[in-house]
């Protein structure tokens, strides 16, 4: 009847998106049960800890650059090109302090956590670690979101539509593979 | 707030003195931080609860496939269900009760999705846990993501409901903080209900 018709309708929307991103979660699940990184799991303490923290506030820091963009070309107050302006370049670099800020934080509020409950971490580690992982991540996503948000505005989709499911699958995809980096460089460094 | 040059006139493209303080990187930074320092708290309880379970974890591989979908698939079904939702709060069709057709087909497609998609995810996990070096069966793997699954999709129905009611007697836009809370609180939730279930069936 009616009622299922619209619940149909509304399961047929999501359903793209939502297996979309279990793909992409699937394949960091992948990367977390490879051998790889479970020696690094077990040879590396607080890499589970931080594991939850780091992989959702990309979600925080990114999804709200693309929303912040969308926004701006919506209202016109930003140009609909790749271009220096202000506005643009402000919002870029905002973002890119707030992805490697928090992922200071989160090497901190992690060592603390184990220093807490007794495990005894290695702070300069944990730091090194979100650094490198951080870092790669907040290149790569400001990349592909903005060059997201300006083309697909120019070929007429609402970018609105476009930034969760981009974010989430890049997220995913490389957020493990990142992490992955970061405790292979911090322990060729240190 | 804005100074008066600012955007409004069509001109070449502005500049740096009229750029408005919303768009300065100092606010930016000043009004996400705390946020995000906040939700990276919020995260170190599934950390904990990860970190509990890491001899089990280490030893069973397809759990460890497991738990970024976890991760990530209750905070999705819960902004789809909550920005629905509060679409239907603008256009005045909505009302807190499962006898409302519209809450009622929301709820319908939630669980319908999340049986589709916590199927999907136990077959998987156990086919890349057997490869990667697991010992888990499917019907153990099936059991702990589709019973974990969908008891998510009932957390997810319940905490949307009750986040779009509490948000509206508020008087807070659900698009600005709702939707962020209840995703991460789901995801959290999330990861300890699927080891609730890990240790009822192992």
């Amino acid at each position: 009847m009616e009622g299922r018709q619209r619940a149909r309708d509304i399961y047929r929307q999501a359903l793209p998106v939502v297996l979309l991103s279990l793909v992409a979660g699937l394949f960091s699940g992948t990367l977390l049960g490879t051998e790889t990184m479970r020696t690094s799991i077990e040879r590396v303490p607080g890499i589970l800890l931080l594991l939850p923290a780091f992989l959702a506030t990309r979600g925080g820091v990114y999804g709200s650059l693309g929303a912040r963009l969308s926004s701006g070309l919506h209202q016109g107050v930003i140009p609909p090109q790749i271009t220096l302006d202000r506005r643009i370049v402000n919002a870029i670099v905002a973002s890119f302090v707030n992805g490697i800020t928090i992922s200071v934080f989160i090497a901190i509020i992690t060592y603390l956590t184990l220093l807490v409950s007794g495990a005894g971490g290695d702070l300069v580690r944990l730091v090194g670690i979100m650094l490198v992982a951080g870092g790669l991540s907040a290149v790569l996503m400001l990349s592909v979101l903005v060059v997201v948000v300006f083309v697909g505005y120019r070929r007429g989709l609402d970018p609105d539509n476009l930034i969760g499911p981009v974010v989430t699958t890049l997220g995913d995809v490389f957020g493990v593979a990142f992490l992955l980096v970061g405790i292979r460089a911090v322990e060729v460094i240190l | 707030m804005t100074s008066p040059s600012d955007g409004s006139s069509p001109g070449p493209p502005q500049e740096p003195s009229s750029v408005s303080p919303e768009w300065s990187v100092q606010h930016i930074v000043r009004t996400m931080i705390p946020l995000l320092a906040a939700l990276s708290v919020l995260q170190l309880v599934s950390g904990s609860v990860l970190e509990g379970y890491e001899a089990t974890l280490l030893r069973y591989p397809a759990l460890l496939v497991l738990v970024p979908v976890q991760i990530g698939t209750a905070g999705n079904l819960a902004s789809i269900m909550c920005s629905r939702l509060t679409t239907q709060l603008y256009l005045g069709t909505y009302e807190p009760t499962l006898s409302n057709p519209g809450v009622r087909a929301n709820v319908v497609a939630v669980f319908a999705l999340a049986a589709t998609v916590f199927s999907a995810v136990g077959v998987a996990a156990w086919a890349l846990g057997a490869v990667l070096g697991g010992g888990l069966d499917l019907g153990r793997v099936l059991a702990i993501s589709l019973g974990s699954g969908m008891l998510l999709a009932v957390l997810v129905v319940t905490t949307s409901i009750v986040a779009v009611e509490a948000s509206y007697r508020v008087g807070l836009n659900p698009d600005d903080t709702t939707i962020p809370i209840v995703t991460n609180v789901c995801d959290v939730v999330g990861v300890v209900i699927l080891f609730g279930v890990v240790t009822l069936v192992l």
